[in-house]
């Protein structure tokens, strides 16, 4: 739809790909002029069900350009806005409330004017808190630009006010269900608490993480002149991950899928092997039904995965601790363990004997013989 | 990508979306493509008929010859869409192809058109996966496309692969099928091991480069490195620094010094100090070093042996690695400061005041990552020496700490727009900014092309007047005219949204968290910004409405991420079901949305164009929104 141009489309059109149901609303964008392109545009835009909802949204928003809403500010819809009326089955297009061109909004302009302006009408209120649930992020009620608490039949009413105090847009809500969240939450807390830990922010790669809590082990350089040698390779895997969980991957034979555990969640080695039974379950019975090729017997072929931690299943955990060396899980108390273990892996016990499960010592032999497993 | 909504179509709708190319405006000299699925077909204008029938005009050999010319993909692939004869002539002649998403096309597909391709660049994960927000078993397989390209491509060449499941038989096919492979990058890649890599050591005769970036590798030891024959000379670049396992030294020694062309050496942490003055001895035309871990007991003669070995590699233009550097030791690097142009210290820890001293004597540097202990203060010396700088990325030390540890706020990045003209990408990590201070950036760098802002406390408003920092990144897409990529955090109204979709109009990608107020801060956004390929978004009250009234615009973009926002299941369905081309992926780990109202937000929505359909690794808590689900009861 960008770049439609030169094709010198005459005027406005409506594509509407289902006439006969009013879910699916086309309608052309009030934007018609696009940045600098003077030619109009078309959208096609696809409505939620009962769209009400949207259309007052779309009355409140006046979703028309700067420079149009300039000129046809406080006057009738344009031709396009009725033609969209007419399209939505009578549902008016209002426009309302542009009145400042967006050009400057950085202080020391109009903006800063407005802002206080619309800051001296609207009551104070507290800032908002800073660790709400996100769903119900209600931004700063003494926000300029927020939106208001408005129900849909006071719109107008807060439209004008918008324009009497000169800001360019107001929204009202956008929906029902924000509208309740920003009710729902009054935000009155004032103080800054620490938000909870979420997944994934602040937005670094674990890759990183390593890194710098190795590094936040050690925060003075000066120590590290006289003993570099004991700071250097130090792993601890614990500290990277304090308060949240503590994940590890865990690899399975036979499933080329990895996945990753949260050791934090368990306390025990029972509780670990049944939460090994319920990671590939699934998908190794999956995995030996597609070598298999079959796809009906999948429900009969999904046996538990018993055993891993005395040796008498079919599979045994082991896990690779921060030196390097592969070990059998359960040989060590839980908690040296969780502290020592860096990734875990479920291999089949036939080839455990195999593979001699060592310490540093024999860690060469070791390397040797999984050597020998994956270029043989 | 857009030669894949174009092999979808007949011969008559080729034909006449060929009418949309035409001699921008702007360039006459560049072709303009312009396609839109959504559009009626026109008939091709008069223009484009004369341009047509003047290109018959020449050979066959001819234009392929002026097309050899062409680099970029873009308009390689806005020629493609001239005519029938061009799109003939261009897809014989493609050499390189990109493919941004994995599941856009698939691989036969690719095969089919271009049969004499020698370099293939291929993207899977989404860009949060880095964050740990895509689960893990999503997807992003190598395997297919291995496959496909063993059978179709044995001249193949290159293959870069970013955020990919390889495993180590998709590793030893490539290793098996391509005669002459030359070049391997996995970034962000993992499902593979030291093993896999072996076999490429020892197979690929050619290989020029190996670089590993930041994957995750299963490490079984440094012994894979001495699978590379003793015969093979050609070795350019290797990177291996995301390896955790001590490498086989001799063999890296060994293979360091029969490669005269080696320009590129990055190794991992496990290689000591006192090893690297040998391995430099052998190396001394590198341009580019990341060391090992620095720092050791050296013995004073050990410490002269390296200063001495460094300071003979007189070509070096790039340094990284220090892990766990003792600032005594950095003295030795001193002598090559003046040639550098790029230095990752991201890794280590040293104070301000050792980096300031190191840093102020790099006034060549172009490029600068660092951890934030360099504080205001570095930053400013930084700004005072470096003229060049280019591109700055500022890590935290701390990033789940509450509390600041270090000096860094907003003023050291207004220092260094103060002070390094040329500076136009910037990734950041602080816990305070003002709009004052991105006003500042912004007037004082509008040649700014890559702006990623990250306060680490979400919804951190201006710490001076605690307004929302609206006014502040929106002066950024104002002034920063070629602003192609930007990251949002602080407390953020949908009135950032709305200069966002005013001004960035060469937006390719955002990624927004913690940020807006309602629906309309995405349609902004959507409607808005010209250029989005990519937007990525989190923890954002952004629902059905701007998703649906812009379901249009997702055609024209490559992938839209929503996670914890307020999507519902139904909208989902909706989207999937009326937009075939493209594939609607709820992500939900709790269980199938379908047990849950539809009125319930889903918990993570990846949406991407696509002409191969829906894909078929879905592990079991992907559900694709189509045609047939839609229908399903529920």
């Amino acid at each position: 739809m960008e770049g439609v141009s030169g094709n010198g489309l005459a005027g406005p059109q409506l594509l509407d790909l289902m006439p006969n149901n009013r879910e699916w609303l086309v309608m052309i964008d009030g934007a018609k002029a696009r940045g600098s392109s003077e030619e109009k545009k078309l959208e096609l835009r696809l409505g939620p069900p009962g769209t009400d909802d949207w259309c007052n949204l779309k009355q409140d928003t006046n979703s028309k350009r700067r420079d149009e809403a300039l000129l046809s500010f406080g006057r009738l819809p344009s031709m396009a806005s009725a033609q969209i009326a007419a399209n939505n089955g009578g549902h008016q297009a209002h426009k309302f409330g542009s009145s400042e061109a967006l050009a400057s909004p950085w202080p020391g302009t109009s903006y800063k004017e407005n802002c206080q302006k619309l800051q001296e009408q609207e009551q104070m209120k507290p800032p908002r808190s800073y660790h709400q649930f996100p769903s119900t992020i209600s931004q700063g009620k003494n926000l300029p630009f927020s939106p208001k608490e408005a129900s849909q039949s006071n719109c107008n009413h807060k439209g004008l006010n918008l324009q009497d105090s000169g800001v360019k847009k107001a929204f009202s809500q956008a929906s029902a269900s924000a509208s309740a969240a920003n009710t729902a939450v009054p935000s009155v807390s004032q103080k800054r608490t620490a938000p909870a830990p979420v997944v994934g922010w602040p937005p670094i790669r674990s890759f990183r993480k390593n890194i710098t809590s190795n590094s936040s082990a050690k925060p003075s350089p000066e120590p590290q002149n006289d003993t570099p040698n004991k700071v250097a390779r130090e792993d601890k895997p614990v500290e990277t991950c304090e308060k949240k969980g503590m994940f590890v991957k865990i690899n399975m034979d036979g499933v080329p899928i990895g996945r990753k555990v949260d050791l934090k969640a368990y306390d025990s080695y029972e509780k670990l092997s049944s939460a090994v039974d319920e990671l590939f379950r699934g998908l190794l019975a999956a995995q030996q039904d597609s070598s298999a090729g079959g796809i009906n017997k999948k429900q009969e072929e999904e046996k538990p995965i018993t055993g891993v931690l005395d040796g008498r299943g079919e599979y045994t955990l082991v896990y690779e601790d921060n030196e390097g060396d592969r070990m059998l899980v359960g040989d060590v108390p839980w908690r040296m363990f969780v502290s020592t273990v860096k990734r875990l892996r479920v291999l089949k016990s036939s080839e455990v004997s195999a593979l001699c499960l060592g310490t540093k010592h024999d860690k060469n032999s070791l390397e040797m013989k999984t050597n020998q497993k994956i270029f043989s | 990508m857009y030669f894949c909504h174009f092999m979808q179509l007949t011969d008559n709708q080729r034909l006449a979306l060929s009418s949309s190319v035409c001699p921008s405006r702007s360039n006459p000299t560049s072709l303009s493509l312009s396609l839109s699925l959504s559009q009626p077909i026109k008939k091709p204008s008069s223009i484009l008929c004369s341009r047509v029938f003047m290109a018959h005009l020449f050979p066959e050999e001819v234009l392929e010859h002026v097309f050899s010319f062409i680099g970029s993909d873009r308009d390689r692939n806005a020629i493609s869409l001239v005519c029938k004869s061009w799109y003939e002539i261009e897809r014989w002649c493609r050499r390189r192809v990109f493919v941004g998403n994995c599941y856009a096309v698939s691989p036969a597909a690719v095969v089919r058109r271009f049969p004499e391709v020698r370099s293939v660049e291929l993207k899977g994960k989404p860009h949060f996966a880095d964050f740990n927000l895509v689960p893990e078993g999503w997807g992003g397989y190598v395997s297919p496309w291995i496959a496909a390209m063993a059978r179709a491509y044995p001249w193949l060449e290159e293959i870069r692969l970013k955020r990919m499941v390889v495993t180590d038989d998709n590793l030893e096919l490539i290793a098996r099928s391509f005669k002459n492979f030359k070049v391997l990058v996995l970034s962000f890649c993992e499902g593979f091991s030291t093993g896999g890599l072996a076999a490429v050591a020892a197979n690929c005769r050619n290989l020029r480069e190996l670089d590993l970036r930041e994957s995750e590798v299963e490490d079984m030891g440094g012994h894979w490195l001495s699978h590379f024959p003793d015969s093979y000379t050609s070795l350019v670049s290797l990177n291996i620094s995301c390896l955790g396992s001590e490498v086989s030294f001799s063999a890296l020694e060994r293979l360091v010094g029969r490669c005269p062309n080696l320009r590129s050496l990055r190794l991992n942490r496990t290689v000591p100090l006192d090893r690297l003055a040998n391995l430099l001895r052998r190396a001394p035309q590198l341009a580019e070093l990341g060391t090992g871990v620095y720092s050791a007991e050296l013995r004073s003669d050990d410490f002269s042996n390296l200063v001495g070995a460094l300071a003979g590699c007189r070509e070096l233009r790039s340094l990284s690695g220090f892990w766990d550097v003792v600032p005594a030791y950095l003295p030795a690097v001193y002598p090559l400061c003046s040639g550098l142009t790029s230095l990752n210290l991201s890794y280590a820890t040293i104070q301000s005041s050792e980096l300031t001293k190191l840093i102020s004597q790099c006034h060549r540097l172009q490029r600068l990552l660092v951890l934030d202990y360099i504080e205001d203060s570095g930053l400013e010396a930084l700004a005072a020496s470096c003229k060049d700088l280019r591109e700055l990325r500022v890590f935290p030390s701390e990033p789940f700490n509450r509390e600041p540890n270090v000096s860094l706020t907003e003023q050291g990045l207004v220092s260094v727009s103060e002070g390094c003209p040329k500076l136009q990408s910037v990734l950041y990590f602080c816990r305070q900014m003002s709009n004052a201070a991105l006003v500042t950036i912004a007037r004082n760098r509008p040649n700014m092309t890559r702006f990623r802002l990250c306060i680490i406390e979400p919804r951190c408003p201006d710490y001076l007047t605690l307004e929302p920092l609206d006014t502040g990144f929106g002066a950024i897409v104002q002034q920063c005219k070629d602003l192609k990529r930007l990251s949002l955090s602080g407390l953020l109204t949908d009135r950032v949204f709305e200069y966002i979709g005013t001004y960035a109009k060469k937006l390719e990608m955002l990624s927004v968290a913690f940020a807006g107020d309602s629906d309309l801060g995405l349609h902004h956004v959507l409607s808005g910004c010209d250029s989005l390929r990519k937007l990525e978004i989190r923890d954002c009250p952004f629902g059905d409405k701007a998703l649906l009234a812009n379901a249009a615009k997702l055609e024209t973009m490559r992938s839209l991420w929503m996670s914890s926002c307020s999507v519902s299941f139904g909208a989902c369905k909706l989207l999937g079901q009326k937009m075939p081309r493209l594939n609607v992926e709820v992500i939900d780990e709790e269980g199938h949305p379908d047990s849950r109202p539809e009125s319930c937000p889903v918990e993570k929505l990846y949406i991407y164009r696509t002409v191969a359909g829906p894909r078929f690794d879905m592990p079991d808590f992907v559900w694709t929104m189509d045609e047939d689900s839609a229908l399903r009861p529920s």
